[in-house]
């Protein structure tokens, strides 16, 4: 069970009334309230102790009647500013107030399933925008942990090999059998080499029972998984029969798209009965439908490109682009972390591949120079082009491109962009257009725009947008057109629907509701998680949040711990990340209330002092503020101390201040 | 200063320097070493004492790049050059071809069916679509749909190994394995892109692919990302095979093994013609090749129950290494999978790109497979209905048409129609006159309420060329009657008659 604690300050959260945050669809206009606020923080003894009650309830008020919540759940309770006002004290399974009798049980199991998809937002205050704040992007700041913690690693993997040989060694002679597939047999060379098959067989095998597992139900804010057991040590499973309801923090559900009711699920249902099931073609032969069309005429328009095509399987778009793109004679360069897919599209390419270091401008800077003034190998023809790969949010990583540092190199060095927006796009920005919306950049300095439609919208699917001509000519030479099959009618219906609301054109507010619970979520488990003194990857928006683990053990360990706690996380391990820096992976959700991520955190919290992995020295930010009036912004925390000749203390926040503080800080306008 | 004051002085800095030598730890046995190897054997001393230096010579040596070709330039230099690079456009402008590719496609408004409503208003028999057995519009299929919608929501929002693994995939899985009789079953969330990840998951550097020269697209870019070494036997020609089979075999006798297979389809997408699997089998299991099957066209259409080519030419499936099939075709679901023993399919699970890199497939198409493969398994004489309608249109095509022919199996649904050489000849067509030629007959069976389509083909970057002749595709439905189905072969033959009568 989560601890829940109790705090003795009788208002929490509450922010100051006067400021808050302006979703403003104009450009970076953070400068101005920004310093008008830092003045208020500077002369107030303690900015919480001068809100009043009374003014915050009213601001509720206004707030919510404003803006409609995405569960009309909160719509019929309106004593809910009551029960956020002292969010922090009440128990989570009590019922969030006691001046409302409770819902008969149907009603009452209704709203329990839709808020298992989609939490009601706590209070007004768990909102903000995601926006570049302006000035240079900064460079992440990568952690270390103390040298103990890298040798144990390597040891860990030392021990674990050499148990895995000597296994190997005897299973061999004495339990052939289970190394039968591993050997030539009858002429026939082995499927697998006993070579590439170690990894799986000796290291994976250990922790298997934390992958694949299976689930039943939406993937919303709750994900149900189907128990399940083994006897043989991870080799086979068995269901038990039992589900167990847990926390999602694993689904790419950015912004808790995923959900069998309300407007999205209505209108595919709609669509279903309509439609049927799927086009039964492909897109180049009779598999275009009138919502293919007008699916693709709406991605165009959120994007703000001309044009753009469709297809059924993130995946499959970028392994099918690049054959169209480039071709021999021409450079490819990549960013080493791009995804396996953008890869695989590559290697079909038949173009020159070069990497630069992930999201090193200089290294970029340098291949490019190297690239052009070179031209192709032994030939010294110039390259006929140069197309440069990037994501805009690293799925593993959480860190975001330097979109700013590609579009000046891009302007020097007349390369082609395109970005992989499969995670970025619906997660990030203002408006959630993706990275250029964050940073404020006109989508036209983006050659090609590639998207998935998978994950933020809660369907399936790729897309790719840029200018008319481009697309006109790609329709007719990509593969996805000719032999992909054509997109289901629901998986459209779903995408159309998302799109709208994100929009606004559907129930007006409720987009904008989603995308900046987001932006809190992803910022509040961030710098909870900072504070509590854990290393944490990636930017500071990016609701891809990867806590660092380094030992290989401490990945089943961790995975347990959270299941225990009912809370389904995702660890990675090598060889998706380098071989120390194994990882769990948080992705946030709008659909997640701040009463998760607080339970989320008092677990890591817990499981952190178990497992030691509290390793961070606080130069990637979580410090203790100066003084309990001044919190210095995380991202420039460094700049803070150092103009301060500050030693960098290590922090180690308790779990009952991170939540204290959390909401004010995370909303300051120095951020 | 005299000569001997120098001989002193030179004397105690030797002693000196000599003092501190065997202050330093380990000189002692440097000393005596050095001392007993050169009263043994002065020469040995010098070579030593030569490979000393040389070591030292090499490790101080100035670094050079090991890139052949590189040629120094200084950053005015550079920046002159970065200046003056102008690249070609990202994308060329379309080719006729390809414009007319794309401004004819059709866009068919409302849903998919046996008569289909186009974009213009107007409604025409649709034997475009691969819905052979009209379940798209089949009420109880999509009923199963909305509940699944309504349990699952629409999209499993991660991939198969991060929580993405749904009950429900689970259970279309081991439904399309008990349905092929196979051991197990993986699922792909595109057909697409099922064989391309399907084949590099197994066949590596080094490894030997002999692949039917006719094979399609998708299989095409598996092997070319596999980085296998190919060769290519005739289409469908089995003596061909079994002379590659017996080269490679030879070849091969004295060097490692290394895995082999044959790569072939059961109804081939360009050409619609079927492959001889008994044969197959039988010379796999003589020169020791795995099979790869392409079932994406056969998978639900051959077979007295619609289980494919291994029903149809009563092969044990279990005999076949690896079946690939489709389930976006007739089953109008979504997705393609990998069918094989449970060794195979636990290999992909971790090392087929499309799989562990993608997000899994949406619930509602997933339990749409289990609904539609469940029907077919349970109504043959849907299968053999669709048989007849399929030798009815053929009667109206093949016969009797001076212009064309038909390349296809008879069993097959889809019936590819290929000029006739000698047409061609006469007329001197190139192979893109052809497609001009073809996209005007297709025009023409849509001005008369027939939707057709040419058989869409890309070429591609893989070595060596495939050459898929231009060729129409009819596809067959149990969606129309038979009168239907023969009222729109008439159509279809007269307007290849008056196209081509027409072109001088």
């Amino acid at each position: 069970m989560p601890r829940r604690l109790s705090s003795t300050s009788p208002v929490n959260d509450s922010l100051n009334p006067s400021s808050p945050s302006s979703p403003g669809k104009s450009g970076i206009a953070v400068k101005a309230p920004s310093k008008t606020n830092r003045l208020t923080q500077f002369f107030s003894t303690s900015p919480r102790a001068k809100v009043e009650p009374q003014t915050a309830r009213a601001a509720l008020q206004t707030a919510s009647g404003a803006n409609p919540p995405i569960s009309s759940a909160s719509l019929s309770l309106p004593t809910i500013s009551l029960s956020t006002a002292t969010a922090d004290k009440s128990d989570m399974n009590e019922p969030p107030t006691t001046l409302f009798q409770p819902p008969s049980p149907e009603e009452a199991r209704r709203l329990a399933k839709q808020h298992a998809q989609f939490g009601p937002i706590g209070h007004p205050s768990h909102r903000y925008t995601s926006r570049h704040p302006g000035g240079p992007f900064p460079e992440p700041v990568m952690d270390e942990p103390p040298y103990y913690y890298l040798i144990t690693t390597y040891i860990s993997y030392l021990i674990l090999i050499a148990f895995g040989h000597v296994r190997d060694f005897f299973g061999k002679r004495f339990r052939e059998e289970n190394y039968r597939h591993l050997k030539p047999r009858n002429g026939y060379a082995a499927l697998n080499s006993d070579f590439d098959n170690f990894y799986v067989r000796r290291l994976k095998l250990r922790i298997n029972d934390c992958f694949e597992r299976p689930v039943t139900g939406v993937p919303g804010r709750n994900i149900t998984l189907i128990d399940r057991a083994t006897d043989d040590h991870n080799k086979n499973f068995y269901l038990t029969g039992t589900t167990t309801d847990t926390l999602n923090l694993s689904s790419y559900n950015y912004l808790g798209f995923a959900q069998s009711e309300g407007p999205c699920a209505d209108i595919t249902e709609e669509c279903i009965r309509k439609y049927g099931i799927t086009p039964v073609s492909t897109r180049a032969e009779v598999g275009t439908q009138d919502l293919h069309v007008e699916l693709e005429e709406l991605v165009a328009t959120f994007v703000d490109k001309q044009s753009s095509m469709v297809f059924s399987m993130g995946f499959g778009t970028n392994a099918n682009v690049f054959p169209a793109l480039v071709g021999k004679g021409d450079l490819l360069i990549s960013d080493e972390l791009n995804h396996a897919s953008i890869r695989f599209g590559a290697r079909l390419s038949g173009a020159s591949i070069a990497m630069f270091k992930h999201n090193d401008m200089h290294d970029l800077e340098a291949k490019l120079r190297e690239a052009i003034s070179q031209g192709q190998p032994r030939t010294h023809r110039p390259w006929k082009k140069i197309l440069v790969v990037v994501e805009g949010l690293y799925s593993m990583e959480g860190s975001m491109c330097n979109l700013p540092g590609l579009i000046a190199l891009k302007k020097r060095y007349k390369f082609y962009l395109f970005v992989d927006e499969a995670h970025s796009v619906g997660a990030i920005g203002p408006r959630g257009r993706g990275v250029c919306d964050y940073f404020g950049i006109d989508t036209k300095e983006v050659d090609i725009l590639m998207g998935t439609l998978t994950k933020s919208f809660g369907a399936n699917g790729g897309y790719i947008a840029a200018d008319k001509v481009m697309i006109d000519k790609l329709k007719a030479t990509n593969s996805g057109m000719y032999y992909g099959e054509s997109t289901s009618p629901a998986v459209i219906a779903q995408i159309i629907s998302a799109l709208r609301l994100i929009k606004g054109e559907l129930i007006p507010g409720q987009g904008e509701e989603r995308l900046q619970r987001l932006a809190f979520n992803s910022r509040y488990l961030r710098l909870g998680l900072k504070r509590l003194g854990f290393i944490v990857y990636g930017h500071d928006d990016s609701p891809i949040i990867p806590v660092l683990l380094f030992n290989p053990a401490k990945m089943p360990a961790f995975s347990h711990e959270m299941l225990k706690r009912k809370i389904s996380v995702v660890i990675v391990g090598y060889p998706a990340t380098p071989l120390v820096s194994s990882r769990a992976r948080f992705c946030v959700s709008a659909a997640h209330t701040k009463e998760d991520l607080d339970r989320i955190l008092t677990a890591c919290d817990e499981i952190g002092n178990i497992l030691q992995l509290k390793f961070s020295t606080g130069v990637a930010g979580g410090g203790t503020p100066m003084n309990e009036d001044m919190a210095p912004p995380p991202e420039k925390e460094i700049q803070w101390q150092q103009k301060r000749n500050l030693r960098i203390v290590p922090p180690r926040w308790r779990i009952e201040d991170v939540i204290r503080r959390g909401v004010q800080d995370v909303k300051s306008p120095l951020y | 200063m005299d000569i001997q004051e120098t001989q002193r002085l030179l004397s105690e800095y030797l002693q000196e320097l000599a003092n501190l030598f065997h202050r330093v730890p380990g000189s002692a046995i440097f000393l005596r070493y050095v001392r007993s190897s050169y009263q043994n054997d002065p020469i040995r001393s010098a070579v030593e004492l030569f490979l000393f230096l040389f070591a030292v010579r090499y490790l101080l040596a100035p670094k050079y790049s090991t890139k052949p070709g590189v040629v120094q330039l200084s950053e005015d230099e550079i920046d002159d050059l970065v200046d003056e690079w102008t690249p070609e456009p990202l994308v060329g402008k379309p080719t006729p071809l390809e414009e007319m590719e794309v401004e004819k496609r059709p866009v068919i408004a409302g849903p998919v069916g046996p008569k289909s409503k186009l974009s213009n208003g107007r409604t025409v028999m649709n034997l475009g679509s691969y819905n052979f057995y009209n379940f798209n519009t089949n009420e109880s299929i999509k009923e199963k749909a909305i509940q699944t919608l309504r349990n699952y929501g629409v999209g499993p929002c991660g991939p198969r190994g991060f929580y993405g693994t749904q009950d429900v995939h689970m259970k279309t899985e081991a439904d399309v394995a008990s349905y092929l009789g196979t051991a197990s079953c993986i699922m792909y969330s595109q057909a697409f892109s099922t064989i391309s990840s399907v084949i590099p998951a197994f066949s590596k550097r080094g490894d030997i692919i002999v692949a039917d020269r006719g094979v399609n697209f998708a299989i095409r870019k598996g092997i070319q990302i596999s980085r296998s070494i190919v060769r290519w036997y005739d289409h469908n020609d089995m003596e061909d095979l079994e002379r590659v089979l017996a080269k490679i075999t030879k070849e091969q006798a004295r060097k490692p093994l290394t895995r082999r297979f044959i790569i072939t389809e059961g109804l081939f997408e360009s050409y619609g013609d079927m492959s001889d699997l008994p044969k197959i089998i039988e010379l796999k299991l003589k020169y020791k090749f795995r099979l790869i099957l392409d079932e994406s066209w056969s998978f639900g259409v051959l077979g007295r129950t619609g289980r494919g080519i291994t029903e149809h030419q009563n092969v044990d499936a279990a005999e076949v290494d690896m079946i690939v099939g489709s389930l976006a075709g007739p089953l109008v679901a979504g997705g393609g999978f990998c069918a094989g023993s449970e060794e195979i399919v636990h290999h992909q699970r971790i090392s087929a790109a499309a799989y562990t890199f993608s997000a899994a497939l949406p619930a509602l198409l997933s339990t749409t497979a289990s609904a539609t493969i469940n029907i077919l398994q349970n109504s043959p004489e849907t299968i053999s209905h669709l048989r007849d309608l399929t030798k009815a249109m053929w009667a109206q095509l093949d016969p009797r048409s001076d212009w064309v022919r038909c390349t296809s199996a008879l069993e097959n649904p889809i019936l590819i129609l290929v000029l006739k050489p000698e047409v061609v000849a006469a007329k001197r067509l190139s192979p893109e006159d052809q497609q001009f030629v073809l996209q005007d007959v297709v025009d023409e069976c849509l001005a008369n309420g027939v939707l057709i389509t040419r058989l869409k083909c890309l070429d591609d970057n893989f070595e060596p060329k495939q050459k898929v002749p231009a060729a129409l595709k009819v596809c067959v439905t149990i969606g129309l009657t038979k009168k239907e189905i023969e009222k729109s072969g008439t159509i279809i033959r007269h307007a290849i008659t008056k196209v081509l009568s027409r072109r001088k």
